[in-house]
């Protein structure tokens, strides 16, 4: 809402020496939001003059015509200037910019030759003065004295104030809301806009035959001027008002609709009344009827929606914008006003069902002052009669469903104790009384009471919560005191919130970027991941109105988005890279599509079935971490030639995750998307698998842009358990026996199966097993492999003898011979 | 044989040792390095030095004779062997430092053998704001992110045709045919946390949820459809809108240095009656210290808590949320918001903030 501060002081006496800031800051303490300041008096800067037209020379020897004039600016000689306009004429009071000033964008006047005549200055259009868009011809001004300071005739003398009205302040989308709010900030007097006209009496006869048939219309009221003068224009108080408020001048019917609505909030439309046929029906529309806004746009109407009809079919989308067919024009002689109010809900629909939110829908949705209904259209009617002759005729039409608001009981003691100030009755009533509300004090069994009755401005006050913050907002929230309240004890972070903390801390400080990416993905990401056809992960959530449709996917591993960021880094030219992210991923809940929603209530609290009913629609959202590396892994540098990344950093860093969570992580030779078949470790916490670490397939690094042999691991943390308190450890006090031994099998048998058998067969007296070599040599024999481990051998209660190490070697071995025929490597 | 008794029994003359201490001494001093001193020491102490020689000649010489002739030649064989010892020492010395000398490097010729790591800036900036209320003694709620539209809207007094909701534009899931009227949404703020919490536990409730949400907004220098909440609710008997103040307060001095203090704007909230906005008092903006917007907050709409099964005449609440986003780009000078999350690894690196 843009309202300038002159029609503000209009209704609110502002004092003399109210500065901008101060003004500002009272409209901010009263909640109305400051968005811009535009203070006109700055647009031009320099001189800016009345001048007189005295002498108009036409030049036509140019491509266009052009007028050279002689123009009074209160100097001894006139003036010569150049002029492409014609709209004026010898006598005419004109806005002239003297060379030096300088017009809105940046555009200096000088004194220069064109045309092949000296321009000493330029005779202003309203687009060049910034007024407003109308560029057609310069500005003719009614009156002024010639050389005076031309910005108050044009307009540039106010400053206009940029609003953000919020929704329960609908009423403040007019000059009467803020000014009744600005008014009480500064103890100013208000002179209420609607003292203008005096309601009129409802006649038996309506100005034009009427039906209302909908419940949804609460008033519904008409007023007729024939005999309007078809070209006659809004005043120019009216018309720069208008622009300052940032709406074109159109013609004045219209121009006059739209002042009011902005001066006291109520819409008003006016129709021509010779385009009608038929009465006029105020119903709900027939699903699929047709009607075409003053927008252009030709709209299939909703069975909701609510219209105003004629004979000819739907004439209007009432609360929301005329139809084309009725609309007032250079033609109408005869405007028919109709000033309705209509039910906030259903305006609210209809706006969004045609994603059209008009001046009137916005205030409509928000609530209008219903009992202004036919005082708008009587001022309406007014400024016709008043700027464009013709007749008011007698007859007052007034559908009358308006229920008086219900009063809200409220004790006396609420605001205080909610707020923390301590309000006495008085001050409440006050407070309310400010509000437009009427106070009434009484007594009920628990106290001290008031009946509030709210003005019809403030269809939002319904509960007496909404009362509280009027005495709040009204009294002041810069009274509200500061204070602590003393926290029950509290538990802290939970154990995985903490196992959060330190699972990325744990990467960082291994060397890992801790990235986010939105979690929106394409649906060809699934085929650039080489998912399976069957593959679980391509079961993902769909967004309704993504902003990109090509990602309109929600990721249903994490590793899906974070490609994305490693793309990016690699773009810019970062090619070693170990990034991670933590975050939820999204699964459809099973069989989520023939569950039934639940409706719940807001009036009270929903059972526990419903809402574990409710709930089972939504998808799984466990917490996963990815990891991805590429590049090197150690940097080449004076100690060597450095190492790129490769598979086992992708299972080191699941390790570190693990170890960072308190668990010991298995890891098997797995097989799963996104990883190379051969290079896939699966990864387990006890007997659940939990994830995958590996390098990436070489298709999916192919398809993604990424370098092959890319590794990246994927962990679900919501299925990694937070370890019960373990034992603490035997600590041997005797020194190891180191005992290495080496054992050859088949190629196929995973080095990890020979070191749980070593370590199972090895029993208690094992400390330590470690991998330390492998080996392949045709003497070994075809399709054989040399494993080699360190074995650390320690009793808690001696130090072991040779004899006993090599038993346990043997007993290892033993169990690795049965089942995968190992044989001891000598 | 006499003769040569007579030249051994020579040895044992004072002068003769005197000369071979001399002698034993110079070739000693005169040994340069560890090899020569070893020589030097098998010359004068060994078995054909002269010294050892004068003792094997004792017992040439008569009995009455021997202590005397005994006690020159030991302190004749300690004085050599003292030298010896002192000249070993310094030469043990030098070779030491000789090593450490060749061993120098310059420690400024080097590759790292590691790389550094980081958190993200959002996060460490939520952990630490979760820290502070910890402190406080609240608890961290958490929440799904796709919610249903119940918890996202109506529960917070946000019905289907409240002009608020457009407030919020919203990410909706499709339903099974890839349509509307899922009723599940991408979470547009944390206060979905504060409705699970209220459904499951009896106040007193202290809590805190920081976490992502969504909006359709374009991402630009300061809008993203994805963005970081930091949301509070307390619920208890007795609480005021002052206590939301002072927990504010408390709050900005945290995120924005000690002299940050809070100013309360009327606002709208539907899941807040009164409703304020927070502004914070910054001092070190880096175009000056100035009032900036920070956030959010009132105290809670008694509809809410009647919709979650808590008695408003009982029990009353505030309620505030801040984004992660701003209060990070106001503290650290970040200009564009898609600097923080596009991805480049190199934010992360370069913007440490304290754990």
């Amino acid at each position: 809402m843009r309202i300038p501060v002159s029609w503000l002081s209009e209704y609110a006496a502002l004092p003399e020496d109210l500065t901008t800031e101060a003004l500002d800051a009272a409209l901010v303490d009263a909640g109305l939001e400051v968005e811009a300041v535009d203070d006109l008096r700055e647009r031009v800067a320099g001189p800016l003059v009345v001048g007189r037209v005295a002498a108009i020379e036409e030049l036509t020897e140019f491509k266009k015509p052009i007028r050279h004039c002689q123009v009074e600016v209160g100097e001894d000689e006139p003036r010569s200037i150049i002029c492409g306009a014609r709209n004026f004429a010898e006598g005419d009071l004109v806005a002239v910019a003297l060379p030096g000033a300088v017009l809105p964008g940046g555009f200096a006047i000088g004194s220069r030759k064109t045309y092949g005549r000296l321009s000493d200055g330029m005779i202003c259009s309203a687009r060049e003065l910034g007024v407003s868009d109308e560029h057609e011809g310069i500005m003719v001004l009614p009156e002024g004295v010639v050389g005076a300071d031309a910005r108050p005739a044009v307009g540039l003398d106010d400053v206009v104030f940029e609003l953000a009205v919020t929704p329960d302040m609908g009423y403040c989308f007019s000059v009467r809301g803020i000014a009744r709010e600005v008014a009480h900030r500064l103890g100013a007097a208000f002179t209420d806009p609607a003292g203008k006209a005096a309601e009129p009496k409802t006649t038996a006869e309506s100005p034009y035959p009427l039906r209302v048939e909908t419940e949804g219309c609460t008033r519904f009221t008409l007023r007729a001027v024939r005999g309007v003068d078809a070209n006659a224009e809004a005043p120019a108080w009216m018309a720069r008002r208008l622009a300052q408020a940032g709406m074109r001048p159109i013609g004045l019917a219209v121009d006059v609709t739209n002042y009011l609505m902005l001066e006291l909030g109520h819409p008003l439309h006016a129709f021509d009344l010779d385009r009608l046929d038929g009465d006029l029906v105020v119903r709900r529309a027939a699903a699929g009827e047709k009607l075409t806004t003053l927008d252009g746009v030709e709209r299939a109407l909703d069975a909701e929606d609510m219209v105003i009809c004629d004979d000819s079919g739907p004439l209007s989308l009432a609360g929301v914008m005329g139809g084309a067919s009725s609309e007032v024009g250079p033609a109408t002689r005869d405007v028919l006003i109709e000033a309705a109010h209509w039910d906030s809900v259903a305006i609210a629909r209809t706006a969004r069902r045609h994603r059209l939110s008009s001046e009137a829908s916005k205030r409509y949705e928000r609530g209008v002052d219903s009992s202004l209904s036919l005082i708008a259209a009587q001022r309406a009617a007014d400024l016709l009669v008043e700027y464009g002759g013709g007749t008011l005729a007698e007859e007052v039409a007034d559908v009358d469903h308006r229920r008086p608001a219900a009063a809200i009981v409220l004790p006396v003691d609420l605001p205080s104790r909610t707020v923390g100030v301590d309000y006495d009755r008085e001050t409440v009533t006050a407070m309310l009384e400010a509000a437009g509300c009427a106070v009434e004090s009484g007594e009920s069994e628990h106290g001290e009471i008031l009946t509030v009755t709210p003005a019809a401005w403030r269809p939002d006050l319904t509960d007496p919560a909404d009362l509280v913050e009027e005495v709040a907002r009204l009294h002041g929230y810069a009274h509200i005191p500061s204070s602590i309240p003393r926290a029950v004890a509290g538990t802290g972070l939970t154990s995985r919130q903490r196992r959060r903390r330190r699972v990325a801390r744990a990467l960082a400080d291994n060397g890992f970027i801790e990235t986010y990416t939105f979690p929106f993905v394409s649906r060809e990401r699934a085929d650039e991941l080489g998912l399976d056809e069957k593959d679980p992960q391509r079961d993902a959530v769909a967004v309704l109105n993504p902003l990109d449709d090509s990602a309109p996917l929600l990721r249903t591993t994490v590793l899906a988005s974070l490609v994305g960021a490693v793309k990016t880094n690699l773009a810019r030219g970062t090619r070693d890279l170990a990034v991670f992210e933590e975050g939820l991923v999204f699964r459809p809940a099973e069989g989520w599509t023939e569950l039934d929603a639940v409706e719940l209530p807001v009036s009270r609290r929903p059972g526990d079935e419903a809402i574990a009913t409710a709930i089972r629609r939504l998808p799984v959202q466990p917490r996963h971490l990815a990891a991805i590396m590429c590049g090197a892994a150690v940097d080449a540098g004076i100690e060597g030639p450095g190492r790129q990344v490769d598979w086992a950093d992708a299972i080191e860093a699941a390790e570190i995750v693990a170890e960072a969570a308190g668990v010991r992580l298995a890891t098997a030779q797995g097989e799963a998307a996104p990883w190379h078949p051969g290079r896939c470790a699966e990864l387990r916490v006890g007997e659940e698998v939990v994830g995958h670490a590996g390098e990436l397939h070489p298709e999916v690094c192919d398809a993604l842009g990424l370098p092959r042999r890319t590794a990246a691991m994927e962990l679900d943390l919501t299925a990694i358990p937070v370890p019960d308190p373990a034992p603490a450890p035997v600590v041997s006090h005797y020194p190891a026996t180191l005992i290495d031994v080496a054992v050859v099998v088949a190629e196929a048998v995973p080095a990890g199966a020979v070191e749980a058998a070593l370590r199972e067969g090895a029993g208690e007296l094992l400390d330590g097993l470690r991998l330390f070599d492998l080996y392949r040599d045709a003497k070994l024999g075809e399709d054989r492999k040399s494993l080699a481990f360190k074995m650390e051998l320690r009793a808690a209660d001696r130090t072991l003898t040779s004899e006993e190490a090599v038993a346990v070697r043997d007993a290892a071995v033993a169990v690795a011979a049965e089942r995968f025929g190992a044989s001891i490597r000598v | 044989m006499s003769n040569e008794n007579e030249d051994q029994a020579g040895l044992l003359q004072p002068e003769a040792l005197i000369r071979a201490v001399k002698e034993a001494s110079a070739a000693i001093e005169a040994a340069d390095g560890l090899d020569e001193l070893a020589a030097a020491k098998s010359a004068c102490l060994g078995d054909k030095a002269p010294v050892s020689l004068a003792r094997r000649a004792i017992g040439s010489i008569p009995g009455k004779e021997r202590g005397e002739a005994g006690r020159n030649v030991n302190a004749a064989r300690q004085q050599i062997t003292a030298v010896y010892e002192a000249r070993k020492a310094t030469l043990e010395a030098a070779e030491a430092r000789r090593i450490l000398s060749e061993e120098t490097v310059d420690v400024t010729a080097r590759t790292p053998r590691r790389r550094a790591g980081a958190r993200h800036p959002i996060n460490v900036q939520m952990d630490r704001i979760a820290d502070l209320f910890v402190a406080m003694g609240y608890a961290i709620g958490e929440g799904p992110e796709v919610e249903l539209e119940w918890f996202n809207f109506d529960a917070l007094n946000i019905h289907p045709d409240h002009p608020a909701r457009t407030m919020m534009d919203t990410f909706h899931v499709a339903d099974g045919d890839g349509g509307f009227g899922s009723g599940m949404v991408l979470r547009t703020h944390t206060s979905t946390v504060q409705i699970h919490t209220m459904l499951t536990q009896e106040p007193p409730i202290y809590t805190v949820a920081p976490g992502r949400v969504y909006r359709t907004d374009e991402l630009d220098a300061t809008h993203s459809p994805v963005f970081h909440q930091t949301e509070g609710l307390v619920v208890d008997k007795g609480i005021t809108m002052a206590d939301l103040k002072g927990t504010l307060d408390h709050f900005a001095k945290s995120v924005f240095g000690p002299d940050a203090r809070t100013r309360l704007r009327p606002s709208y909230f539907p899941f807040t009656e009164p409703s304020a906005e927070v502004d914070v008092w910054f001092s070190a903006h880096k175009d000056g210290a100035r009032w900036i917007e920070w956030g959010g907050c009132g105290m809670v709409n008694p509809r809410v808590l009647r919709a979650c099964g808590i008695d408003p005449d009982v029990y009353s609440g505030f309620a505030f949320g801040m984004g992660v986003e701003r209060a990070l780009m106001l503290r650290h000078g970040i200009t564009d918001l898609r600097d923080i999350i596009d991805g480049d690894v190199r934010f992360p690196a370069g913007l440490r903030v304290e754990e």
